[in-house]
């Protein structure tokens, strides 16, 4: 089915750290103000929502005049990065209170910013940021890789739009993205219900470094 | 030899067409196989016409004979379909429904609109002044004869004609509602959620804003508890809508507990609140009918089974 006439809401969509913040190009698909703006992912598909679950890593209020909260969320191939302040007072609440380590689940928007030696930063403006356990976690590193394996196997598929634009903007070569979902598979049956010791982890405050959830070599 | 065989079989042939053809015409004028199969004889071993065509050239006979038009005969031998089957147009069905609504025609052509329910769902029903048929009543059971699907717009109907034979069964047909089942993590709770109140006119039940019916205006309104969340499964959005019921068992918190909540908290956002860190960002499987944009849940399941990499796995190794 094609999608609806009348406004729909947009879809969020599952893409993984490491494909995320390769992504660099936004586009709009009208000349409308306020028309949404899309995150062109590697892999061939527009994103003006994502959702992803991952662990919060670190927090830190980087306001100067205002709280601003940054979170960096770790997936199994990379981390997010997310911004709360005061127009996300729900997300930015949550953030102020949270101790990491924790699994959270982020709906947010896509945001790009140009940086002064002139590469483009991915990040996230959060709509909300919940507590989660392991078992969602896992679901959505399931869910993401397979979402991911979705758009790698339709790359090359006739009238694929996004593809092509994808290879115009971008010429990654995504089989990056298929081996990073597929070890992300394999770091599940490997912790295979070990919650990744995070229940300790945070209690005998014991530094965790972000490269220790890093993905897998 | 050769030729014996072929006469016999066209024989046996002819006797079966006659069978089919008297059994389309026996609710109409008075037919007998036997005359049916001497006409179809004559056409077909005295003037070498094709079966098939002297098959068309009998029926009209008889249609003339009755004073129908050809669609107003079924095809002989209808199938009985339920009615969440229907997915073809212009095809001669029974059915064995039970009429769940009547609706006031919007026609002066139409008799009776309303729908009718038979365990797998619902479908939409419609007859004409012109077929002179029985009234057929709310809530009983019919086996109608004889009716022909329509389609409009990728929905599906039957439509009632003179020659549909109702037969009222002294039974009861628990209705099936169609339901759907969705899958995803939920997003968004969405504002009227939580605790909220609703408008006490007979026959209202609007959700106040700010205390006010759109329709009423100013009233005293009633406290309920629902959700109107939003599922994602990452490809397509799903808005769902849980009743009191539903959304008591899932979180836990009655209508009582909630309306204590509020007065505590001087406050009715406290209840969505506490709804919405119990439940985004996890995954659900809702399951019940649809209507128009939402799915209105008569159950919802959370999704807390370990998923299986295994599956994604194999896929991967495939591309």
């Amino acid at each position: 089915m094609s999608s609806n006439e009348i406004p729909s809401r947009e879809v969020a969509r599952r893409v993984f750290a490491d494909e995320f913040n390769d992504a660099a190009f936004t586009f709009k698909e009208s000349d409308d103000d306020r028309a949404p703006v899309y995150l062109l992912l590697p892999t061939g598909a527009k994103a003006n929502r994502v959702f992803f679950v991952g662990t919060l890593t670190e927090k830190d209020d980087v306001g100067e005049d205002s709280e601003y909260w940054r979170g960096r969320i770790v997936d199994p191939t990379g981390t997010f990065f997310v911004y709360a302040g005061q127009y996300q007072p729900e997300a930015a609440g949550t953030l102020r209170d949270l101790e990491p380590p924790a699994y959270v689940a982020v709906v947010g928007k896509p945001r790009t910013y140009e940086t002064d030696d002139g590469s483009v930063n991915v990040s996230v403006r959060p709509e909300s940021i919940q507590v989660v356990d392991a078992a969602t976690r896992d679901r959505w590193v399931v869910e993401t890789a397979e979402r991911t394996l979705d758009r790698i196997g339709a790359f090359d598929d006739e009238g694929n739009e996004y593809a092509r634009m994808a290879r115009e903007e971008y010429d990654l070569p995504i089989d990056r993205y298929k081996r990073s979902a597929v070890s992300a598979l394999e770091s599940l049956e490997e912790s295979d219900g070990d919650e990744l010791g995070l229940g300790g982890a945070g209690a005998d405050g014991s530094p965790e470094s972000t490269e220790d959830l890093q993905p897998e070599p | 030899m050769e030729n014996k065989v072929e006469a016999i079989a066209t024989m046996s042939d002819l006797r079966t067409h006659a069978a089919e053809i008297a059994e389309q015409f026996s609710e109409h004028v008075d037919v007998e196989t036997s005359e049916v199969e001497e006409r179809l004889e004559t056409l077909v071993d005295e003037y070498r016409v094709p079966v098939d065509e002297a098959r068309r050239s009998v029926e009209n006979s008889y249609l003339e004979e009755a004073g129908l038009e050809r669609d107003e005969i079924g095809q002989g031998g209808n199938d009985e379909v339920r009615v969440a089957d229907i997915d073809e147009d212009e095809q001669w069905i029974d059915v064995t429904a039970k009429v769940v609504d009547l609706w006031e025609p919007r026609s002066e052509s139409i008799a009776q609109v309303g729908l009718l329910g038979d365990e797998s769902g619902r479908t939409k029903f419609v007859a004409f002044e012109t077929s002179d048929l029985p009234e057929l009543e709310e809530g009983a059971v019919y086996r109608l004869g004889n009716v022909v699907t329509d389609e409009y717009q990728g929905d599906f109907s039957v439509k009632l004609n003179r020659t549909t034979t109702i037969e009222q069964l002294d039974e009861d047909i628990e209705v099936g509602d169609d339901a759907v089942t969705v899958e995803g993590a939920l997003v968004d709770i969405q504002s009227g959620s939580g605790l909220i109140k609703r408008c006490p006119e007979e026959g209202c039940t609007r959700v106040l804003q700010n205390g006010r019916c759109s329709e009423h205006g100013d009233v005293e309104g009633e406290f309920d508890l629902r959700i109107k969340g939003v599922l994602d499964d990452g490809e397509t959005v799903h808005e769902v809508i849980l009743g009191r019921e539903v959304t008591e068992d899932l979180t836990g918190i009655t209508l009582e507990e909630a309306q204590q909540m509020a007065k505590d908290a001087l406050d009715t956002t406290v209840v969505v609140e506490e709804m919405r860190e119990d439940l985004l960002g996890t995954y659900y499987r809702v399951s019940g009918p649809e209507l128009g944009r939402y799915v209105l849940a008569d159950e919802v399941e959370r999704l807390t089974e370990p998923a299986d990499p295994e599956a994604v796995l194999i896929k991967a190794r495939s591309i």
